[in-house]
């Protein structure tokens, strides 16, 4: 049995991938409580951006995905790395450092990438839109949100 | 099938991008003469469309019904500016399109933001340029005057 942590960067193909079923999905609201996808996060921000301040939010509970889901995620990350840099580019950095899990379970990241003054001027979170139910009977999410679980 | 026949010819020659689902201005495309365009072309396909017009966005639904919290957050932003005149493409209603233009953007999400062909990014990119003045800055370069300015201007 593969760690916990590896659940998500595995290939989809294998057929250990296949043969697991929802038997083991959990019906509560919590997500998994090794929270592998957030971890793996956290620590590939971390380690690539050396950030003065980090926040990873789990925000799959406010969207149209099953309970125990790491799909949709909010990070701040303050860095001063980001100096000088255009928010695009910003973003980009973010997005290299999570490459995998956006190719595989994370299917929606809000990113709020900050400078240490630009963090100290407005420590505040934004908070992400309302869902409007995109995901609901959206099988490609389906299939991200298995590859997360195997 | 005479008609079928024709818009494949034209879809060869021209490049699908013009047989896309068009919401914005309610007109739907066909896709039957797209599927027989190869999805290698659909890079240089995207290439056309992002320059096709000043504002593209590809976004879950449509502009009056999107299917998204991050796409309606730009279609709110976009109206508040006074932008209703602009090119939509919905990912939901094509796969290909949906990896597509991850692909051809190298940003692995949806909503996506061109303005004159330029990639400017994702839902939260367009909420701070609004926040922060950028998005009226950058509407001018494109020649459109921001509703907000226009507002502003009447109430001094």
């Amino acid at each position: 049995m593969l760690p916990a942590v590896f659940r998500c960067v595995r290939p989809i193909s294998t057929s250990l991938a296949l043969s697991r079923s929802l038997s083991h999905f959990r019906p509560h609201m919590d997500p998994d409580p090794s929270r592998p996808i957030e971890r793996s996060i956290r620590s590939k921000l971390a380690d690539t951006l050396k950030p003065d301040h980090l926040e990873v939010h789990n925000e799959s509970h406010m969207h149209a995905v099953p309970p125990g889901s790491e799909s949709h995620f909010r990070v701040l990350v303050v860095s001063s790395q980001f100096e000088g840099l255009p928010l695009i580019k910003r973003h980009r950095l973010v997005n290299e450092a999570l490459k995998e899990e956006l190719s595989s379970c994370v299917h929606a990241l809000s990113i709020q990438a900050k400078t240490p003054e630009q963090w100290r001027s407005n420590p505040s979170l934004a908070k992400s839109p309302p869902c409007m139910g995109g995901s609901r009977g959206d099988h490609t999410v389906e299939e991200k949100l298995k590859a997360g679980r195997e | 099938m005479n008609s079928l026949i024709r818009s494949t010819a034209r879809c060869l020659r021209q490049g699908a991008a013009v047989y896309l689902p068009r919401q914005a201005d309610g007109r739907v495309w066909s896709a039957s003469a797209r599927f027989l365009c190869a999805s290698a072309d659909l890079q240089k396909d995207l290439g056309e469309m992002v320059k096709k017009d000043k504002v593209v966005v590809f976004m879950k639904g449509t502009p009056a019904q999107p299917m998204c919290g991050f796409s309606n957050a730009v279609v709110q932003i976009l109206r508040m500016h006074g932008v209703d005149d602009y090119a939509s493409y919905n990912v939901l209603e094509d796969s290909e399109l949906r990896e597509g233009v991850k692909t051809f953007s190298n940003w692995p999400t949806i909503p996506q933001v061109y303005f004159s062909g330029e990639f400017v990014g994702g839902c939260d990119i367009l909420l701070q340029m609004h926040q922060n003045g950028d998005l009226v800055e950058e509407l001018k370069k494109l020649g459109i005057s921001s509703a907000l300015l226009e507002a502003e201007k009447e109430s001094k």
